[in-house]
């Protein structure tokens, strides 16, 4: 149960954003700009992978299953290639340069000060730009906050990998600033494919 | 020096970082303005001092001194008061319910999972609110993001406590993200 009293039926960040809309404006434009609006290299799924990537070494479930989710509808319904990088970016099938960036992104994760310049440096000779280091690293910081909200005020995380799978593939079309769609759980989802 | 190449590297801390990419500056100086300046019952002066704990928690230099020194000048106290943070406020009349409040920051700074139900309830009991907990807790995540961003990109921070006295008036009274006059 929250820690707070929420009275909606959403999970997760989804949650807390309509509880406390004052906050929610803020951070939904910070997530939309990192990871949705266009960017001059990465793609949209790059940086849902490395959200991702973060949610789970922070152990947030509910981050790390929604935007895996929103990964997975970016890079064209791959949901094996979020599976691959979770389990070891090192032979995942993506690029040198996001692997290098990963490692960033990790060392972000345990204290900012852990990223060294020999770390920069790979990241620099396997093609990474300034704006994708700085972005990593924004990225990853990001989740180190979202991780903690979500996580800190003990939101509903549901079991049910359809709820992300729906929810994932609404933000991947839409972004983040739209209102979240009312929630199916799978039975329901199950019964309505009956008619 | 700093791990990318910042357009202006005499800006210090976060300040080089904003001005090199004004794209996620905007929404960075609103949540911080929000959190800290905007509507909420806890006072400035104690979102603050929660800031710049959590800051502290994790060696943030720059975000710790600066958002101490804010501190200062919401609180009109001594320029002391940036080390008394670093000691856990001992010699501070603060009231309980933001030494419990700080507990659960403390919490959040190391992981989200680790708020129990205990540290909620001792709140309450000394009258924390639910809103209360909620903006405590997205305070110190926050800056679990803002510290990590100003440290792993490599940004170099003026030293002594005097030099952020300015800085920290700004931040008090002028805010986030906006300009004087």
């Amino acid at each position: 149960m929250p820690h707070i009293k929420i009275e909606n039926e959403f999970p997760g960040i989804r949650g807390l954003f309509l509880y406390r809309p004052v906050t929610a404006a803020p951070l939904n434009a910070l997530v939309q700009t990192l990871l949705h609006n266009p960017h001059p290299t990465l793609s949209a799924g790059e940086r849902e992978l490395i959200a991702t990537y973060v949610s789970r070494l922070n152990t947030c479930k509910y981050c790390c299953n929604i935007h895996g989710a929103i990964a997975q509808h970016q890079l064209g319904n791959n949901a094996e290639i979020v599976q691959q990088v979770l389990a070891n970016p090192e032979t995942a099938p993506i690029s040198n340069t996001l692997k290098a960036l990963l490692k960033i992104a990790a060392k972000v994760q345990q204290g900012g000060k852990n990223v060294t310049a020999e770390d920069v440096a790979l990241a620099r000779a396997e093609g990474a730009t300034d704006i994708e280091i700085h972005d990593t690293v924004l990225i990853a910081a990001a989740f180190c906050m979202y991780n903690r909200y979500v996580d800190g005020l003990a939101t509903w995380q549901p079991d049910d990998e359809s709820i992300y799978d729906q929810m994932g593939e609404q933000r991947a079309r839409e972004g983040y600033l739209t209102p979240p769609a009312k929630i199916k759980p799978k039975e329901e989802l199950n019964h309505s494919t009956k008619f | 020096m700093a791990h990318i190449k910042l357009l202006n590297e005499e800006l210090p801390g976060i300040v080089g970082l904003l001005n090199y990419r004004p794209e996620t500056a905007r929404p960075l100086l609103d949540l911080a303005e929000t959190l800290l300046r905007g509507p909420g019952s806890l006072t400035s002066g104690e979102r603050e001092i929660i800031a710049a704990s959590v800051s502290y928690w994790n060696q943030c230099h720059f975000c710790h001194t600066s958002h101490a020194a804010a501190a200062v000048a919401h609180l009109k106290c001594d320029i002391g008061l940036i080390d008394e943070i670093k000691a856990g406020l001992p010699n501070t009349p603060v009231s309980d319910k933001l030494r419990a409040l700080l507990h659960i920051a403390h919490q959040v700074q190391r992981n989200g999972k680790n708020v129990t139900d205990e540290d909620v309830a001792a709140a309450r009991e000394k009258g924390a609110t639910d809103v209360e907990i909620h903006d405590t807790v997205l305070i110190a995540a926050a800056f679990c993001m803002y510290n990590r961003y100003v440290d792993g990109l490599g940004t170099w921070a003026p030293g002594p406590n005097e030099a952020y006295a300015a800085m920290g008036e700004r931040m008090a009274h002028v805010g986030y993200g906006k300009t004087n006059g």
